[in-house]
């Protein structure tokens, strides 16, 4: 047929838009070329040399991930509560008190990053690393709290009960049945606000001190041509390594699902 | 039993308990300073003091000045034209995966959609300039093949590649809930439609389009109100008429130092994208209503 | 007899504003099985839950074995469950499923494996131990919840529509299983199920619910001979429904015209339920008789027109039109040796008894 044809002319031109820049990346990252642009001139390892001999980098990304490891770790556990609260119980308010927490999820981050500064800076405190993980927790709990929401919903209650009727504690029911089955919901949300919070740019220009986060780092260098292609190879890092994390929540998530027999509804988001 | 220990021991009380940290967060780092933002946007600021007499100042100013009325204006254009243009873009997209790929591969599909957005997102922004520049891709693509004799210059540094690159940068977020919409779609529906004698295209209108809308609302809100805050696309790839009302709020929280008035400039432009949304889904249910 | 293994009095449940249960006294025999048996959404389930703890009544008491259960949680309550899904943890083994409320109560290591066998062994499960749960099949998850919930020796089972998710076949084969097992272990079960012939055959007594009251409390054969009202009447079995007129009768009987069969005296305990103006003559299809031949004869006769023929190998089923009744009556015969089967539109003698007509309300 004519128009399924069109259509899938349409799929891969889209895919090539999709993937331009994510294909360019590692093209400049090995090109011998002190200018992003082409034509290519030959191949290089030596971008990756100039990260590696770059002090301040290497500062920035260990805040970068002590950022995003108190992120997953505060994120993931406000979420479970909150996902918990919603999907197990009824409580009236709980639609506006859902529908609260989940408001950052369409907030532009430009609000976040300001209203934090400016209460950050009325109340006398200063700017650090901890102030970025405030912000960034706010916006990575709607996103556990989705993650998290339909790993409770896709529990069969009366396996709880189950275990309640069998003669364990609510306590050590949530611990011997509850946590895990929902495991693998809980390591994709730790993966996710940690891959969020990692590349997380506009909060942390606002909220950063005298400390740079990774981002903030990429930034400031962004405006010397001579430091691009160092940067380009950076983004090739960091771009397997999100991939990496990705692959690792997708299989963890796989085997949890064939360990428990449960039918593979597929998916991240 | 007394009234309260039967309370605490309820499913509501359970409830709130449970949910309580994550929304005292919320409120404590969400709701609070949001209404700090609110007061500060009614105050003046006098260097390095903030004078909190109330006035209305800021606000006349955010909306009587040229400056911000033509940032304000090309700011909503350009969410607009990204969120029209995210929203033609990805609907073929995801009306492809849902009725054209087979079950089993679905979630693979959803996955390829959604790994360019691990890319990260400055990298990807300034990727977009490459791509767009003199000496880009798409110049030299299209010199390599004879089409143009000159560089294009109009596609970098304007508000076209701003809405490109925010376009590229929203479009996962619009699959997935216009996915999500046609994957509810009962087929058997379709089946009666033609069966009932529609043809596809009319099929398509009458029954597929309506029942996708709300995944279409969904991404039209998720996609509209976020892109008024990006000024880092604006930045990098904008060019002096490419700025968007975001670098106007950077600019006065940081270099101006005029907090109160970055707070009313802030404010405004929420308020705006937020009435612009709920007019949108307002006319929607109407739209939908009206079609039973 | 023994005291009551349970007590339910004046049960009222609440979920809201809808009331689920209203007043449900019962008294539940130690050792019995028995059977909540009632239509879809009538509460059996909600019953269910709040002997076993995990819904509070809204008023009234659940007492076990003598003790009130009020403020006693599930977790102490000498009753287990097996639910409709199972509820096997999906991430253990077979064996650690049937250990889990064993260590739960902190049984050293080597009784717990001595247990568990013997446990598997009475469901038919010896050697399947180490297999992951979820590779068992839907009968065999089935005996893993029981021998999950039996090995702790409750004083009571309940049994949640166990069998509902089989195949037929397979829930035949379990209903009997499930008898066995009750009378070889002695435990009281009480069992939830919507399925009358499930619950008639496997049970001691039954309890037939409809819209949160309890209708009828009896053994299976007094509910299908003596059921004490018309809903109960129509849920168990097929009932014939006739006008009934009555004149007074002698001290015990009642004297009535029965709708297309004829007078009778009926005895007052074929009216179980009591008598008042809205009461109807209700006849099971096995209790009349299509006399056919010219010898055939009984104690009473009446005449219609056979409406339908529904021929099902060992029986048939005539639906026959009495004269002066509007709406036809079933009635079922045995297909035996010799037997002529009518057609539709033949005329047919029905034979009938006044033994063979209830008086419902
Ligand atoms: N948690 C609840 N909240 C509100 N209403 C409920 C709840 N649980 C049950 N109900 C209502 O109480 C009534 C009885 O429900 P129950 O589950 O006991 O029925 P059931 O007899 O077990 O039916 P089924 O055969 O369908 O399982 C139903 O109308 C049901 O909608
Ligand atoms: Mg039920």
């Amino acid at each position: 047929m004519k128009s399924g044809k069109l259509f899938k002319l349409y799929i891969a031109v889209f895919l090539v838009f999709l993937y331009a820049p994510a294909l360019l990346l590692p093209v400049f990252a090995f090109n011998d070329s002190s200018i992003v642009s082409f034509p290519l001139k030959g191949f290089t390892l030596n971008w990756f040399n100039v990260l590696w001999e770059t002090e301040a980098l290497h500062t920035a990304t260990k805040n970068s991930l002590l950022i995003a490891v108190s992120t997953a770790i505060i994120s993931t556990s406000l979420g479970i509560l909150a996902a918990r609260a919603s999907s197990r119980y009824k409580f009236r308010g709980q639609k506006a008190v859902m529908g609260f927490i989940m408001i950052p999820l369409v907030l532009p981050e430009i609000i976040v990053g300001v209203s934090l500064l400016v209460v950050i800076l009325q109340m006398g405190f200063d700017l650090s690393l901890w102030t970025i993980v405030l912000g960034h927790v706010l916006i990575c709990t709607p996103f556990c709290v989705a993650i998290l929401s339909s790993a409770f919903l896709n529990l069969d209650q009366s396996l709880e009960e189950a275990s309640f009727d069998l003669g364990q504690t609510k306590l050590a029911t949530f611990w011997l049945v509850t946590m895990p089955l929902v495991l693998p919901g809980v390591v994709s949300s730790m993966l996710i606000s940690f891959t969020i919070s990692l590349d997380e740019f506009i909060i942390a220009f606002f909220l950063a001190g005298t400390e740079p986060t990774l981002p903030v780092y990429i930034w400031g260098q962004l405006r010397f041509p001579q430091k691009l292609p160092s940067l380009m190879a950076l983004g090739t890092i960091l771009l397997i390594l999100s991939l990496t994390l990705l692959a690792t929540a997708e299989y963890f998530r796989r085997r949890s699902a064939r360990k428990t027999g449960i039918e593979d509804a597929g998916g991240f988001l | 039993m007394s009234g309260f220990t039967k309370w605490r021991r309820s499913e509501e009380a359970s409830g709130w308990l449970l949910v309580s940290p994550t929304l005292v967060y919320s409120i404590l780092l969400l709701a609070a300073p949001l209404a700090m933002v609110i007061a500060l946007s009614f105050w003046t600021q006098d260097y390095l003091d903030l004078d909190k007499t109330f006035t209305l100042k800021n606000y006349v100013e955010a909306w009587s000045e040229p400056i911000y009325q033509t940032l304000m204006g090309r700011s909503l254009k350009i969410s607009a034209l990204v969120t029209a243009l995210t929203i033609l873009l990805a609907f073929p997209v995801a009306y492809y995966v849902s009725f054209y790929v087979p079950q089993k591969r679905k979630p693979l599909w959803i996955f390829l959609i959604t790994i360019p957005f691990w890319t990260s997102y400055l990298m990807r922004i300034f990727l977009w300039k490459v791509i767009l520049g003199y000496n880009g891709v798409v110049n030299g693509s299209l010199l390599g093949l004879g089409v143009i004799e000159q560089p294009l210059s109009f596609i970098l540094y304007n508000q076209n590649a701003v809405v490109v690159t925010l376009a590229h940068a929203w479009v996962p977020f619009a699959i997935l809930p216009i996915f999500v919409a046609l994957e509810k779609i009962d087929r058997s529906l379709l089946e009666a439609a033609e069966d009932l004698g529609d043809g596809p295209l009319r099929r398509f209108i009458r029954v597929t389009l309506p029942l996708a809308m709300p995944g279409v609302v969904a991404a039209t809100v998720i996609v509209f109100i976020p892109t008024i805050g990006d000024y880092v696309t604006p930045r990098l790839v904008g060019g002096p008429n490419g700025l968007m009302i975001s670098n106007m709020i950077e600019l006065q929280f940081k270099k101006a130092n005029n907090a109160p008035l970055g707070a009313a400039l802030a404010l405004s432009a929420m308020f705006l994208v937020s009435v612009i949304s709920l007019v949108f889904v307002w006319l929607n249910r109407k739209y939908l209503v009206g079609q039973k | 007899m023994t005291d009551p293994i349970i007590r339910l009095s004046g049960i009222d449940k609440f979920y809201g504003d809808f009331q689920a249960l209203y007043d449900v006294n019962a008294e539940i025999r130690t050792g019995e099985f028995f059977s909540l048996l009632g239509p879809s959404g009538c509460g059996k389930t909600t019953l269910l839950r709040t002997i076993a703890g995990f819904e509070d009544v809204s008023a009234g008491k659940v007492e076990i074995a003598g003790q009130s259960m009020e403020n006693v949680p599930a977790n102490r309550r000498p009753t287990n469950m097996v639910f409709q899904s199972y509820a096997i943890f999906p991430h253990m083994t077979v064996a650690e499923n049937v250990a889990y409320g064993l260590k739960a109560r902190k049984m050293p290591k080597d009784k717990i494996a001595t247990e568990v066998a013997t446990a598997l062994k009475q469901v038919g499960l010896e050697g399947y131990g180490d297999r992951a749960s979820h590779a068992m099949s839907g009968g065999q998850r089935q005996r893993v919840a029981l021998a999950r919930a039996l090995v702790l020796k409750p004083k009571v089972l309940l049994l949640d529509e166990p069998l509902s998710a089989l195949d037929k076949k397979m829930r035949e084969q379990m209903q009997s299983e499930l008898r066995h097992l009750q009378r070889a272990v002695g435990i009281t079960f009480i069992l939830v199920t919507h399925d009358q012939e499930e619950a008639l055959t496997m049970s001691d007594r039954i309890a037939v619910m409809f819209e949160g009251r309890i209708g009828q409390l009896a053994s299976p054969q007094d509910l299908y001979r003596r059921p004490v009202n018309r809903k109960v009447a129509e849920f168990i079995g097929v009932m014939n429904f006739l006008d009934v007129s009555l004149s007074a009768g002698t001290a015990g009987t009642f004297e009535c015209e029965i709708a297309g069969l004829g007078k009778a005296i009926i005895p007052a305990e074929q009216a179980p339920g009591g008598v008042d103006a809205s009461v109807t003559a209700g006849v099971r299809p096995e209790m009349l008789t299509i006399l056919s031949g010219e010898n055939a004869r009984s104690e009473r006769e009446a005449s219609g027109i056979v409406e339908d023929v529904y021929y099902y190998g060992d029986m048939t089923y005539y639906d026959v039109k009495l004269d002066g009744v509007d709406h036809p009556v079933t009635i079922s015969m045995r297909n035996t040796a010799g037997r002529a089967v009518l057609s539709r539109q033949d005329r047919a003698r029905v034979g009938w008894g006044a033994e063979s007509v209830l008086l419902l309300k």
